[in-house]
């Protein structure tokens, strides 16, 4: 049987080390089964997130030979073609233990955005499809938080920007056909949109392929430009309801 | 004091679960004025309702006008072989429609129809097209949507907290122990109620679509609580769960593929439902296609992995990417199977649990004072078999029933006293399995279980296997009093999964032990020592309650229908009369 070698980060935040476990290969295994096998054979106590296996849930998130990923994902035969596998926690976010972070910066924030104000207009509604398309982008975020642990203004924790999953989520309150906040001024002061200077690199980690920075920072960028500096415009998208 | 031992947090409502009946529970119980906690396995937003696919089933008659409440009403008791409560089938059909208006007007958005209003697919044993969804990732619309409108209600939320105790007062629920998975220590929830909304068990079988947290806590720390769990049995198998490869065995193949025209095939390219079903054909009910599926392997005509074939490529990669796309990812990046060119390869997988803890129809109230459960956890709505969509309904239903009746009961009622020696016997209780050394593993006590389940109590049941399932379980109850963990409190997985575990052993017992009980083939109980139905169990329910610490099972009547409801079955009779 083959064997794939995994090189796994083990600690917590006063000492840590890269500990060396050697896995045999079943056909299709994916990185998290590796992390399972090791669980039970070898350190039951080693520490990983994960719910539902499937790339759904958003829970498995990670670093594998360095890149932001899913481990339910990620398969072991692709990965074992370039030798060890080397996994480790998101880099982004103050480790707990092993491949588990304390994500709930990214909790703190989403409380923050003014939510959802819909018109006062009696249900069922009518949306059209076009419309609820565009957003539907945005509602397939699993907040896996992938893109906020590999943006490097967040990485420099010293800035108060609110991260790509948060811009994604305000952006599909903005294009709402039937939200009525203006949230300029939240984008503008608090969450501070100004600092994304487009890397695109929250793009490239997406595993649900949402186009954080083209779809959702870019026009909000706009909207923010428009209200603070250029308020026909502004006034002319809150009328057509156009980005 | 109880504060200077443990950190402690007092709520009026203490909502334990996460998932959509947890969220709109704490939501109702919120809006009802009281002060809520909510406590979840995992971090928020990723409870197993996440995984939901296929769609919420409401009568809403959008691409149907024929459709109405009466109608999901019958289809509802006819997948459930009449043993469903059939007041909460009622409530379930007639509330679904405004609990789904209800989530747009939080800022849900359903797929649609050309003119705008909210779009509906049909789904199996469904008579009309009723399921609103939203591509195939509907839970996820419905739990991110629950999630924000949560978190702006005023809500305590404790995120990776497992309860491990129900702690009560003079029999009347006070509130919950239990530790933070994040570094094991431990907390003390005050409550004047609590609503239970852990889910369903799918884990305590090997195959299973279910995420790791469908473990049954919340049904094992009733039942300790002395709450009556009802129709335990009723486990239901998903027709099409992924077979190949390995690790990916039991994850979900929606039934909106089938819903959108997919069709399955046995190896010899025979489209087997015309003959298991021939006017539903692949749109039969679940527990018919399990059985039909389950056989046709049985009988050699399986694909390679022993699955059969599900189709979907004459739908074109256009439609199937746009309708399915997470089906489109999910046979590409694990199984490297493009659904638009090839078929997949599907089986019977563990999916839900019909059963659970028994509740009173309007309220979710148990038969303990001060605790209600709602969502997959309770029992009541799906009978012998759920169909699909209505998993979703439910949740959103009772879940806001619960949250109401919570609210009502905590306005009049006083919080109850906590026992501070309970919670330091609870504390050594779950320090123990690190005192002990070179005990048993919880996690090759967990597979043994699961392959224990899957051996005995699986698709087709008899009654030796199940005796002998019995003893297989009980043998691994003594076994996990001598667990034994490494490491620190500091996110202990192992240490973890002996609670996960001691709870799946309470829930595995139940399941057997009423699978017995009911002598007779009904909806998912397929017994082939008794392969008919039988007139005098289709008039109950099984119970299992906790008798000096022994599950013991009984039988309660199923109440008569009343005569309005009952007509609805002999206006169609009479259709059907004049028709032929
Ligand atoms: S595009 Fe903006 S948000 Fe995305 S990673 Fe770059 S700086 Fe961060
Ligand atoms: S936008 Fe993409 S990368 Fe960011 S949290 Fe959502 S799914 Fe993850
Ligand atoms: S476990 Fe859910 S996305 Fe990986």
């Amino acid at each position: 049987m083959l064997d794939v070698v995994l090189r796994v980060f083990r600690g917590d935040g006063t000492s840590h080390e890269e500990r060396v476990y050697t896995v045999p290969v079943v056909e299709g295994m994916v990185v998290l089964d590796a992390i399972h096998y090791i669980q039970h054979q070898h350190d039951s106590d080693l520490a990983v997130r994960w719910n539902c296996k499937a790339g759904r849930c958003g829970s498995c998130s990670a670093e594998i030979n360095g890149v932001p990923r899913l481990l339910c994902t990620a398969r072991v035969d692709a990965l074992m073609a370039e030798g060890d596998i080397r996994i480790g926690p998101m880099r982004a976010f103050p480790l707990i233990k092993d491949l588990v972070t304390d994500v709930s910066y990214n909790y703190a924030v989403a409380k923050q955005i003014p939510p959802f104000t819909p018109v006062d207009e009696p249900t069922p509604w009518r949306m059209y499809a076009e419309d609820v398309e565009r957003l539907q982008e945005f509602h397939r975020c699993i907040e896996c938080f992938l893109c906020q642990n590999v943006c490097h203004i967040l990485r420099d924790h010293a800035s108060p920007f609110a991260g790509p999953r948060v811009l994604v989520k305000i952006a599909a309150l903005e294009m709402h056909p039937k939200d009525t906040l203006d949230r300029s001024a939240f984008l503008k002061d608090a969450a501070r949109v100004g600092m994304c200077n487009i890397t695109k690199c929250c793009t490239e980690v997406c595993p649900e392929d949402i186009h954080i920075t083209d779809n959702a920072i870019i026009p909000l960028k706009e909207r923010v430009a428009d209200r603070y500096y250029d308020p026909i415009q502004w006034v002319l998208r809150k009328v057509t309801g156009r980005s | 004091m109880l504060s200077d031992m443990y950190e402690t947090h007092a709520y009026d409502v203490l909502v334990v679960g996460a998932g959509g009946s947890g969220l709109r529970a704490a939501i109702a119980a919120a809006e009802g004025g009281a002060s809520v906690g909510l406590v979840c396995k995992s971090l928020l937003g990723k409870a197993h309702t996440v995984m939901a696919e296929g769609g919420v089933a409401a009568a809403l008659g959008n691409v149907d006008p024929e459709d109405d409440w009466r109608v999901h009403f019958k289809d509802t008791m006819r997948g459930g072989q009449f043993i469903n409560n059939w007041r909460m089938v009622e409530l379930l059909a007639k509330e679904a429609p405004e609990r789904v208006d209800e989530l747009e007007r939080w800022g849900a958005l359903f797929d649609r129809m050309p003119d705008g209003r909210i779009n509906q697919r049909p789904f199996g044993a469904h008579t009309y097209r009723r399921l609103c969804h939203v591509g195939d990732r509907t839970g996820l619309e419905l739990i991110r949507t629950l999630q924000y409108k949560a978190i702006h209600c005023g809500i305590g939320v404790h995120m990776e907290v497992t309860l491990t105790r129900l702690l009560l007062d003079d029999g009347r629920a006070a509130g919950a122990f239990g530790y933070y998975r994040e570094d094991g220590r431990f907390v003390v929830f005050k409550a004047k109620v609590i609503v239970l909304a852990t889910g369903g068990f799918g884990r305590v079988y090997n195959v299973t679509s279910n995420s790791w947290e469908c473990t049954g806590d919340g049904i094992a720390l009733a039942y300790e609580a002395g709450a009556q769990l009802m129709d335990m049995e009723m486990v239901q198998f998903h027709p099409t769960g992924m077979v190949w490869p390995p690790g990916v065995r039991g994850i979900l193949v929606t039934e909106a593929v089938r819903g959108d025209g997919g069709i399955l095939l046995n190896a010899k390219g025979e489209r087997f439902m015309e003959r298991y079903d021939p006017v539903k054909k692949d749109l039969s009910s679940r527990d018919v296609t399990s059985r039909a599926i389950f056989l046709e392997v049985q009988a050699g005509r399986g694909t390679p992995h022993e699955g059969v074939y599900l189709d979907i490529t004459h739908r074109g990669p256009e439609f199937i990417k746009k309708r399915l796309p997470g089906m489109y990812h999910q046979f590409l990046r694990l199984a490297d199977v493009d659904i638009t060119k090839q078929p997949m390869e599907v089986g019977p997988t563990i999916h839900y649990a019909m059963g659970g803890v028994r509740v009173a129809a309007e309220t979710a109230a148990t038969n303990v004072p001060g605790l209600y459960a709602a969502g997959e956890l309770a029992c009541g709505v799906h009978g012998a078999n759920r169909l699909g969509g209505n998993a979703l309904a439910d949740l959103l239903v009772f879940g806001k029933r619960a949250g109401e009746a919570a609210a009502a009961y905590a306005r009049d009622g006083s919080a109850g006293r906590i026992d501070e020696h309970e919670c330091d016997v609870e504390a050594a209780r779950l320090l123990a399995p690190f005192e002990r050394e070179g005990g048993e593993n919880p996690y090759v006590l967990q597979e043994e279980l699961q392959s224990a389940m899957g051996d005995h109590c699986g698709i087709r049941r008899n009654e030796l296997q199940l005796s002998a399932g019995l003893g297989r379980v009980q043998e691994l109850r003594e076994r996990s009093k001598r667990v034994s963990v490494r490491g620190s409190r500091l996110f202990n997985a192992g240490w973890h999964t002996t609670f996960d575990f001691g709870n799946m052993l309470t829930v595995c017992e139940a399941i057997v032990r009423c699978a017995i009980e009911r002598r007779e083939s009904r909806g998912a109980q397929w017994r082939e020592d008794y392969p008919n139905k039988d007139e005098a169990l289709g008039k109950v329910n099984l119970i299992a309650y906790n008798d000096g610490g022994q599950i013991h099972v009984t039988t309660a009547p199923i109440l008569a229908m009343p005569a309005e409801l009952a007509s609805l079955f002999e206006e169609e009779a009479a259709d059907v009369g004049r028709r032929a």
